[in-house]
């Protein structure tokens, strides 16, 4: 709850900081404020629980703090890697923007009615549109952002539609008010209303980039600023997870029978799609995202498995624990090849091994999270999805995603075997900042701390 | 605690020659797994003494909420196969001390480190810690592969990853699923083997088939039993002597060992209805690769096939079900150990005295090392299971357990006996034998590391086709408890 207020003073102070020129001192202001709202987040943890506040708006229980924990990791990270980001021009701007962003992906993670998670959602889109069009002077970013606008007010629009047909059935925008109208009306529901669930599903699925929502996708990663990329596939993902799952797995639980089959095609084509698109790619940028397509439809398959309670909320906070942290990673290797070789794709990473050591040890730990080999925390993050899923009339999801995720070692993979079987063909040195250099080496060492010991995520509710 | 430090043992061995430079890396290794193979020594010693000792028990937890503990302990057959790793890891590595690989302190530091997971998949009681060490030991092989290959490494090093570990997660699969089927009596769910097996056997026929596939599947590949096979032979061929050495001296007996102890008790029911269709499997492996075999012109490659048709012979055994059919198997998987490492170090000595593994380019060697050609045919003689050699035992056995099941598979499966010796005679005929030709001129006296190895195996095959008691008594032991299990 507090950590939503510091974060939110922190953007204003931003906007401040242009007219009272004190520019400098905000990168720091920023990485401290985080801190302080994680801090606060970790203060709070057991102390409120279910108390809604602000007229039933906002609710931050166990669950919602949690994910704001993830988020806020997340975004310290990531403020660590995007350092350069915030020294040309537009540095306020950015800080402002990248900051509501985040108040946005906060409020995502704890909204308790209907117009919270919609003022959410576009409190977290509408930055993210001018970030990925933030190199102005560059055709691929322009294309991005408006892309990104384009398709996603059109999600907004399905999100408003099926929010205006589910109050039209129930008479409430409050979750709880909702849920309770569906567990009373025993099936006895208008068919307009299950219409407007779908709705809901299809603006959630385009959020999180599901097969067939994902065209988008590809495009706007490839073209934003890298490290706005960055920001994309781990924290506005985070949250667009933590709302899916609120929505589906607490309110629309009732009835599953609705969506759930809909959404299980949709995780069979995310899958399929993704990892065989992302095998065929020549730019790392864009194979990471079709990957983070993959990942999504795992993130889905943990939601599709919603009788399992806690069980399937578990999987999914450690899965995209796990997938940010790891995407963090293999962004910073990607930020600084791709500058020092101005390109994205695998040949950059060619001979990166003799070159850079650590930087490759580090890939290579990020991408053997991200294939889920043991005994890195993608492992488990699979692991967890799998053991919720399996007790369900999925199996064969199971073993569909199983099978696709041999392609997705293919591509991870391809990474490894440049860094160290390839010669590399550009002579530039790839060097590395101090802080990358610590950021890199935290990022392993959660990879293999979470893959050791998952028990402190995974037990956090118990 | 004993089983621990031999968990522990290669691991810093594996980390300490990580951190050494040019020929101090061998050394190290080599003594250091030499200490290593001493502690199986005395871990074989307590366990004849006093079966029960807290020595040969560690039990910790590690993921309480799940379930999962850090559970290996030794049993009859877990003793024999780690005997074998730790028996041959050392005889790998000075095997490989005439060759100069680039980075050896990785290249044995990986070796060091297969041979931690493999010793963990061998005495791991709890399904998820099996599982672990089982993906532990693909990662080091698949480097040892990739970095010290032949040509096209990349490609078929990265077929051979996939294959593997397409087959692992089937197995988690199979493994979650009977995890979720545990506890229904105490209400905690638990991966220690006794509670996967109970919870296997509560499983109806059906349910049963589902884990049987899943995991057959993944030990199938790792075997590797016709169909999976298709990555092998390119595989064997590709990389280095020594990972070639890992892959069907050790690695190939993770398979027919998971069969053994993880599946075949646990779906009882689904083994008796798809028992026949896997035997049917492995049979027909057996005489395909023999086939295959005896049409190569590549020695390694031959060597390759000759293992497809040898683990066939182990898995139909095993699917037989019954005592003799799993101790002649247990047994065979012993003798198969020691005399592949053998033949690819022959290939290997081949390649490295005369420059080609051709067979058509081969011969007359006998006339210029007549200790060598003694040395080659006692191994080979090993392999083709002669009496009074240690693969003779097993082979006997296997194929009078396979009768037990069914004469006329017996009867095709016997044709391997048939066949091995025809390829492995003509072989050895092409290589050794005949007129001198101009490759084999050069061949001299073999250098003392080669040497030494080829003694060592040598005598083992001699010793145990002599005297198999030993080892066969702690067969029978391990076959006891599986087949308690079964019923």
């Amino acid at each position: 709850m507090k950590g939503l207020f510091i974060i939110s003073g922190l953007g204003i102070l931003a906007m401040l900081a242009e007219i009272f020129k004190f520019k400098k001192l905000l990168y720091p202001l920023v990485l401290m404020g985080i801190l302080a709202a994680y801090a606060m987040n970790f203060m709070e943890w057991n102390n409120n629980y279910d108390i809604p506040m602000f007229g039933n708006m906002i609710r931050f229980d166990n669950v919602a703090l949690a994910f704001s924990g993830v988020i806020l990791v997340t975004a310290f990270f990531w403020f660590i890697l995007a350092n350069d980001y915030f020294e040309h021009d537009h540095i306020t701007d950015h800080f402002a923007l990248v900051l509501f962003a985040l108040v946005g992906a906060l409020m995502l993670t704890s909204f308790s009615n209907m117009t919270t998670l919609f003022l959410g959602i576009e409190i977290l889109s509408i930055p993210m549109y001018v970030l990925a069009a933030s190199r102005k002077r560059d055709l691929a970013s322009n294309e991005a952002g408006f892309k990104y606008l384009i398709m996603g007010s059109f999600a907004s629009g399905f999100l408003l539609f099926g929010i205006a047909l589910i109050y039209g059935a129930t008479g409430s925008f409050d979750l709880m008010a909702i849920r309770a109208f569906i567990s009373h009306a025993n099936g006895d529901l208008p068919a307009f209303f299950y219409a407007g669930v779908l709705m809901v599903l299809v603006a959630m699925l385009f959020k999180v980039s599901a097969a067939p929502f994902h065209f988008w996708a590809p495009d706007v990663y490839e073209g934003s600023p890298t490290v706005i990329t960055a920001l994309m596939s781990t924290i506005v993902k985070t949250a667009a997870f933590a709302a899916f799952m609120h929505l589906f797995l607490v309110v629309f639980g009732g009835v599953s029978e609705t969506w759930s089959m809909v959404l299980a095609v949709v995780i069979a084509l995310s899958l399929v799609i993704s990892n065989f698109t992302a095998a065929a790619q020549q730019s790392v940028k864009r194979m990471l995202a079709y990957s983070s397509i993959s990942h999504a439809a795992f993130m889905l398959m943990a939601i599709l498995a919603n009788n399992r309670g806690w069980a399937s909320i578990n999987a999914i906070l450690y899965y995209s624990l796990a997938y940010s942290i790891g995407s963090i990673a293999a962004f910073t290797v990607l930020y600084n090849v791709s500058k020092a070789r101005n390109s994205s794709n695998i040949e950059a990473f060619n001979g990166l091994g003799k070159r850079h050591p650590f930087m490759a040890a580090c890939m290579v730990i990020a991408m053997l999270s991200l294939a889920g080999i043991p005994v890195t925390a993608g492992f488990f993050a699979k692991y967890f999805v799998f053991s919720v899923l399996i007790g369900t009339s999925f199996k064969w999801l199971i073993i569909l995603a199983i099978s696709t995720s041999a392609v997705g070692v293919y591509y991870y993979f391809k990474v490894i075997i440049a860094m160290y079987f390839k010669s590399e063909e550009s002579p530039e040195e790839v060097t590395m900042e101090t802080s990358h250099v610590l950021l890199l080496a935290l990022t392993a060492l959660f990879t293999i701390a979470l893959g050791l010991v998952p028990n402190y995520v995974i037990e956090i509710f118990n | 605690m004993l089983v621990g430090l031999l968990i522990i043992i290669p691991l810093i061995a594996g980390l300490l020659v990580f951190f050494t430079k040019g020929n101090t890396s061998r050394t190290l290794a080599l003594s250091l797994s030499v200490i290593e193979f001493i502690l199986s020594l005395v871990v074989l010693f307590q366990f004849k003494h006093n079966p029960e000792s807290q020595n040969l028990i560690l039990n910790c937890s590690w993921i309480e909420s799940l379930g999962i503990h850090f559970a290996v302990s030794i049993d009859a057959l877990s003793m024999l196969m780690v005997l074998l790793t730790t028996f041959l890891v050392p005889l790998i590595i000075l095997s490989s001390f005439n060759t100069t690989y680039e980075k050896p302190n990785s290249f044995y530091g990986l070796i060091l480190l297969m041979q931690m997971a493999l010793i963990g998949v061998f005495t791991a009681n709890d399904g998820f810690l099996f599982y672990v060490f089982w993906e532990l030991a693909l990662i080091p092989i698949y480097f040892i592969c990739l970095i010290w290959g032949g040509e096209n490494r990349a490609r078929i090093t990265f077929k051979f990853f996939v294959y593997t570990l397409l087959g692992s997660l089937f197995m988690l699969v199979g493994f979650i699923y009977l995890y979720n089927h545990t506890g229904f009596d105490t209400g905690i769910k638990s991966w220690a083997i006794t509670d996967l097996y109970q919870a296997g056997k509560s499983l109806n026929l059906s349910q049963q088939s589902f884990v049987f596939w899943c995991i057959f599947l993944a030990f199938g590949i790792k075997m590797p039993v016709f169909p999976l096979h298709t990555w092998q032979p390119d595989t064997y061929v590709t990389s280095p002597t020594q990972g070639t050495m890992l892959l069907s001296g050790i690695m190939l007996k993770m398979g027919t060992f998971g069969l053994i102890k993880w599946l075949m008790p646990m779906t009882p029911l689904a083994l008796e209805k798809w028992g026949g269709v896997a035997i049917g499997l492995a049979v027909f492996g057996i005489v395909y690769a023999s086939c295959i075999a005896i049409v190569q012109k590549d020695y390694k490659r031959l060597i390759a096939y000759s293992s497809i048709a040898h683990v066939g012979l182990i898995a139909a055994g095993i699917l037989s079900a019954n005592q003799q059919g799993i101790q002649g198997a247990v047994m065979q998987m012993l003798a198969h150990g020691v005399n592949v490492v053998g033949l690819f170090l022959i290939a290997d000595i081949l390649m490295r005295h005369t420059g080609t593994r051709e067979m058509d380019k081969l011969g007359g060697i006998r006339n210029m090392n007549g200790n060598f050609a003694v040395l080659f045919l006692i191994v080979m003689l090993g392999s083709v299971a002669l009496p009074l050699t240690n693969g003779f035992v097993g082979e006997f056995l296997l194929i009078n357990g396979i009768y037990q099941y069914g004469a006329w598979i017996a009867a095709f499966a016997g044709l391997t006996v048939i066949l091995g010796a025809v390829y492995m005679l003509r072989s050895y005929q092409a290589i050794m034998l005949g007129e001198k030709r101009d490759s084999a001129i050069a061949f001299g006296s073999l250098q003392s590391s080669d040497k030494w190895v080829l003694y060592i195996i040598c005598i083992t095959i001699i010793a145990f086709g002599v005297y198999p008691k030993p080892l066969n008594e702690l067969a029978e032991e391990g076959t006891k408890l599986i087949m308690m299990n079964l019923k």
